[in-house]
């Protein structure tokens, strides 16, 4: 089992871009997925970044691929989305209306927001390419555990959502302008002052979810530091840590050493890197996702 | 004269949403094949084919949903449902699932299939994928779409396309939303259920009527106020200094006038939310919206607020088809 950075998916500026992916150079992951994959309008501030961030990443050893977004409907978008095509990288499909762009035969991977709920649709998605799948994060581990062995059959690795806050919706609605009295044409990009999205509490107090613009994640960090073992038996191929700011290198390295060593320790190294974080982990588990089981973190 | 495909949760409900005028009806099996799997909705095997010879013979066709994504070894339970939807003379079946839209193309050649809401094709390339590899004949689309963006891809695709034009209103694309599960662990695509009443708990406290799901606070009213049933994206919430509905106020979709516009969409056919409404709801609506598709047809002007009574909290929205929704 190793591990994959996903796309970030919140809006940073150019240079914290520019920062989080030299730092991830010398950390210990295989693959890092990079790209826009929330909103469109994000692109433009920091996409001159993208081409220099994965000549460093490969010239550290890195398979990088480009993320398409999670949600495709404007005609700019569809070009955007035809064009990463062309780039000769690995594309991640995030919005299934990206395969057309991709040729037969071109091997592709799949993200966390396509939903691939049974074999059947594995299969399918083989058939047509796919060489990595990244699960949907709801998925219990009885469901992880059928779709790992169908991907090995089917030369497919299968990737669960390993750490950060879970994409739970996508909309054509952003919230964050919502919250501002704005509608998203004249968002006036609100959501760079929250990066790592803005919270959003029930009335009584307790911390319920975050919104990203038309994204809408959970709240606390879902990980699976205390599942590691029942993903490994279920044979798992790799684990996706999501960017997060504060200190992420850190994090990897502390699944890494997880994965090389005894994961026993990791909810307690992970409370002690995030002190402030609230952690979850019921969606493997077959529970609420909110809920929090083998994680004994703080908060 | 545009389609107009109705909801029938239950025996009762498609008779009548037919006698009412529907064109087609929807509706489910009793299980976790469908989107709505609500104790005491959907069909028996032998009630389905009661309710096809019951809507054949008065010239209505029946489009059976089987739009919930199968559980990973279990596919067989929707297999079967796809089987005996089309044992049944069932007009078409409304899939969200690829691995099931590649089952029925192989396994029923004959067999309609039209693309659930639940699969959010919300573009061109979607559409067309879904018609070139399984043989989609109509779509219906999610519902972040503004009117002008529906009839683009209307010159970009050959199969019809559906859009909701009232009742219960996803703020959500459809079918990637896990909000339900992330506080109940139950959720529309593993369950067919959102936000759902088993796992919700109504209070008065101190501080006035509230509404949980799965334990989170969804809704809390003043004094005499009634509360909203708890679903989440309707829910209110508190975020840095600001309180209010974040995702979408407790209302419903009514896009009555813009029916004439999504005519010259070019949409196909209208959908009507509500499987889990009564059947004297579901009659009243159909009718009204019968009315107006003949209207539409005619170019006559649309009713106006011959529904309100029915929106819920009294409230309703034109959704993602005006622009400032967004």
């Amino acid at each position: 089992m190793d591990l994959t950075v996903g796309p970030n998916a919140f809006f940073w500026t150019a240079e914290a871009v520019r920062d989080f992916y030299r730092g991830l150079a010398e950390a210990p992951v295989a693959r890092v997925v990079i790209g826009e994959w929330v909103c469109s309008k994000r692109l433009a501030f920091w996409q001159d970044e993208i081409p220099g961030a994965i000549e460093t990443l490969q010239a550290a050893g890195k398979e990088v691929a480009l993320t398409t977004l999670a949600l495709i409907t404007l005609k700019r978008e569809r070009r955007q989305t035809a064009d990463l095509a062309a780039m000769g990288l690995p594309v991640e499909v995030n919005d299934l209306s990206a395969l057309p762009h991709i040729p037969e035969g071109t091997p592709f991977w799949v993200g966390p927001m396509v939903n691939v709920y049974n074999e059947g649709t594995l299969d399918w998605l083989a058939r047509r390419g796919a060489t990595r799948i990244c699960l949907p994060p709801e998925l219990p581990l009885a469901s992880i555990a059928r779709l790992a062995r169908a991907g090995a059959e089917a030369g497919v690795a299968v990737e669960v959502w390993g750490h950060g806050r879970a994409p739970l919706a996508i909309s054509g609605r952003c919230y964050h302008a919502r919250l501002h009295d704005r509608a998203k044409d004249s968002c006036q990009f609100v959501c760079a002052e929250d990066p790592d999205g803005r919270d959003v509490d029930t009335l009584d107090g307790t911390p319920f979810l975050t919104v990203n613009g038309v994204q809408t994640l959970g709240r606390a960090v879902t990980t699976v530091a205390g599942q590691i073992d029942d993903l490994r038996a279920a044979g798992v191929a790799a684990l996706r840590l999501s960017p997060q700011t504060g200190g992420f290198p850190a994090v990897t390295r502390a699944y890494a050493a997880a994965l090389a060593g005894d994961p026993a320790d990791l909810p307690a190294t992970l409370a002690r890197l995030m002190p402030d974080a609230q952690f979850a982990d019921g969606f493997v588990a077959g529970r609420p996702g909110a809920d929090r089981l083998a994680m004994r973190g703080p908060g | 004269m545009m389609e107009l495909v109705c909801p029938a949760g239950t025996p009762a409900a498609l008779r009548a949403a037919v006698d009412a005028g529907a064109h087609a009806v929807y509706c489910g099996f009793a299980d976790e094949t469908n989107a709505r799997n609500f104790p005491g909705l959907n069909f028996s095997r032998d009630e389905m084919a009661e309710g096809i010879a019951h809507a054949h013979a008065r010239g209505a066709k029946v489009l059976v949903a089987i739009n919930t994504f199968p559980r990973a070894g279990d596919q067989q339970i929707w297999h079967r449902a796809v089987n005996d939807a089309a044992g049944a003379g069932a007009d078409a079946v409304i899939l969200a699932d690829i691995g099931l839209l590649a089952h029925a193309a192989e396994r029923h050649p004959g067999l309609r299939l039209h693309l659930s809401v639940q699969a959010a094709a919300a573009n061109p390339d979607a559409i067309n994928l879904y018609a070139g590899a399984f043989g989609v004949r109509r779509v219906v689309l999610p519902r972040v779409l503004t009117v002008a963006e529906i009839a683009a891809i209307n010159r970009e695709v050959e199969v019809e396309t559906e859009v909701f034009v009232f009742g219960g209103l996803c703020v959500m694309a459809e079918g990637r939303c896990s909000l339900s599960s992330y506080a109940t662990g139950l959720s529309p695509n593993m369950n067919g259920v959102c936000s759902p009443a088993s796992h919700v708990a109504y209070a008065d406290t101190g501080a006035g009527p509230e509404a949980r799901l799965g334990g989170f606070l969804i809704h809390r009213t003043p004094r005499g106020a009634p509360v909203p049933y708890p679903t989440l994206c309707k829910g209110c919430f508190r975020s840095g200094d600001q309180t209010g509905h974040i995702f979408e106020d407790p209302v419903s979709l009514d896009a009555t006038q813009l029916i004439p516009a999504l005519q010259k969409a070019g949409v196909r056919a209208l959908k009507i939310e509500g499987r889990q409404r009564s059947r004297a709801y579901v009659a009243q609506v159909v009718r009204t919206f019968r009315a107006a598709v003949e209207a539409a047809e005619r170019g006559a002007p649309m009713p106006e607020g011959l529904l309100s009574k029915l929106t819920e909290g009294q409230a309703a929205t034109t959704g993602a088809y005006a622009k400032t929704w967004r």
